[in-house]
């Protein structure tokens, strides 16, 4: 093929993504480009933001008071818990899901991942059933002679739920690079002694590594933004950075001061993934000896 | 067959009913015939069901929904089966850019992309229109459809389409008649997907809706900040059931999972 002919070719390339590229430029860099501007506007809480007076006092508020500071924080620790939780539970059921006969083991995995379709809203609302001050819980606690306990509007609704949510982003890389895994190598790790911890260490957990690194970077990202859970489970007073931002545009009208919010939002997500991505690159070149 | 011992199982079965134990509550109290979300009930009953379907905000809320995730997923098909062949058909500089602005909203918070679109349609004066919050909804359900056509894409045997172009089929009659049969479950699986994913979107909704294009999954998040009672179990049991439906649905021309854990 000439290298004419490849241009043309490659125009037509062109040409078939431009509706995408239209509705993307307009909807998704455009109003990105526009957000990371407003959050340089200088707001009046009487006059409302001003298009024309840029100023850089709503980074200095985000970085030096101790309210956002907190919620940046608690986000932070409630996002990497939730992470950590999803590795211990998701490595071991995708390998025990694995380790299936044919019927089950498809059974159980539309049961495990398909939450995952349903509105996150009624999956919360179901915790808040469950966790209520006289939801299931509280009534086994209090039929086996316990007192019964605030769960709801806690942080430890907040986190169960997004575990909930949060499970099948992490099953669902570590069952695809379990199917890459060769059930010979377990077998002739057994069949020459190895116990099955060693098994289990040294074959099966360094297979699964790439799986729960990429998990790991999914839940992590989802649950900082997460927004329904906190929203409905937290209550008023546990907030995380999705529910500030959503105040600080609905109640508090300080549009800049929320467009600044997701703007750090937003870099701190990218920034985590890139740098994620680059030290495990770096570790699988090392043990590739690339 | 199963290789598991009785600890494994037993965790396998903790699992299982953690990720199910939200949804089955939320089915049983919606058939309570008491006033509280108390559990376990005395009896059975449809009143709150028959509540839902007096309620005028939640079933305009629920056709909303339905309206727009279904168009919303017919355009992002529209839209992300030509860059989806581009993507998988022609070579040319700026391919992986491209696929991976395409592919962007699914890692980009809807926090973020809720902010940046309010932004956006309030300069222009259109916030709250069921036009923009349709067209905000192709952004983010476009890489779902995006994924599974290109997979399809990949996947099938070029020599048919080859064969046709030899013996001077147009290019139209080639993408008719050859690829887009071959392409077809991805392109339906991917509607699908794109539907529920639409049709479950919150996060994105709540700041780009206003009280006449309210979606269902905004109704019920204002409802539920506001009050809890048997109605609300009453709608998620039904929003489960459609889910269901569609998922079965899903499986019969796609396969679950597939779409799920990407198995070829």
């Amino acid at each position: 093929m000439s290298a004419l002919a490849a241009m043309r070719r490659g125009g037509r390339g062109y040409l078939l993504s431009t509706p995408a590229m239209a509705l993307f430029v307009c909807l998704l860099i455009l109003p990105l480009c526009l957000t990371l501007a407003l959050s340089f506007n200088v707001f009046d809480y009487q006059l409302g933001v001003k298009n024309d007076a840029y100023t850089l006092s709503h980074y200095i508020d985000l970085f030096s008071d101790s309210y956002f500071y907190e919620i940046f924080f608690r986000t932070f620790w409630i996002s990497a818990l939730v992470t950590l939780l999803c590795v211990l539970i998701g490595v071991p059921e995708a390998y025990i899901l694995s380790r299936m006969g044919t019927p089950w083991r498809s059974i159980f995995l539309i049961l495990i991942l398909t939450p995952l379709l349903i509105s996150v809203v009624v999956r919360a609302f179901g915790w808040s059933l469950l966790l209520g001050a006289d939801g299931l819980i509280n009534q086994a606690i209090q039929a086996l002679g316990g007192r019964p306990v605030k769960l709801l509007y806690t942080p430890f609704a907040v986190v169960i739920a997004l575990v909930h949510v949060m499970l099948p982003f992490m099953i669902i890389p570590i069952w695809t690079s379990l199917q890459k895994l060769d059930p010979a190598a377990e077998q002739a790790a057994l069949s020459l002694g190895a116990s099955q911890a060693k098994v289990m260490r040294l074959v099966v957990l360094p297979q699964v590594m790439p799986g729960v690194l990429s998990g790991t970077l999914i839940v992590f990202g989802l649950s900082a933004s997460s927004f329904a859970i906190p929203g409905l489970l937290g209550g008023r007073r546990l907030k995380m950075v999705a529910t500030v931002v959503y105040d600080q545009y609905l109640s508090e009208l300080n549009w800049p001061m929320g467009a600044t919010i997701a703007v750090v939002l937003l870099l701190a997500n990218l920034l985590i993934m890139l740098s994620w991505n680059r030290m495990v690159e770096g570790r699988y070149k090392k043990t590739l000896g690339a | 067959m199963s290789k598991n011992g009785p600890l494994s199982l037993g965790f396998h079965t903790l699992v299982v009913l953690f990720m199910m134990a939200p949804l089955v509550v939320v089915c049983l109290v919606a058939f309570t015939p008491e006033n509280t979300l108390s559990l376990p009930t005395s009896g059975f009953s449809l009143r709150w069901f028959r509540a839902v379907f007096e309620r005028a905000d939640f079933i305009h809320a629920f056709y909303n929904s339905l309206i727009l995730a279904f168009v919303a997923a017919t355009l992002a098909t529209l839209i992300a089966v030509p860059a989806a062949l581009a993507i998988t058909r022609y070579t040319f500089p700026g391919r992986d850019f491209f696929n991976g602005l395409f592919l962007s909203p699914i890692i980009i918070p809807h926090l973020v992309l809720g902010v940046a679109m309010l932004r956006l349609f309030a300069l222009m004066g259109v916030n709250g229109s069921f036009f923009w919050l349709m067209l905000a909804h192709v952004v983010i359900i476009t890489p779902y459809v995006l994924r599974l056509v290109i997979a399809a894409a990949i996947g099938i045997d070029r020599s048919a389409e080859q064969a046709a172009e030899s013996l001077g089929a147009s290019r139209f009659t080639l993408f008719r008649q050859i690829t887009l049969p071959m392409i077809l479950p991805g392109v339906a699986g991917g509607w699908l997907l794109a539907f529920i994913n639409s049709f479950d979107e919150v996060t994105l909704s709540i700041f780009v809706s206003s009280p006449a294009t309210q979606t269902l999954p905004v109704r019920m998040y204002v409802y539920a900040t506001e009050s809890i009672d048997p109605m609300m179990a009453a709608v998620s049991a039904l929003v489960i059931a459609l889910t269901a439906g569609t998922m079965i649905l899903l499986d019969r021309v796609y396969g679950l999972d597939r779409v799920l854990v990407g198995k070829h």
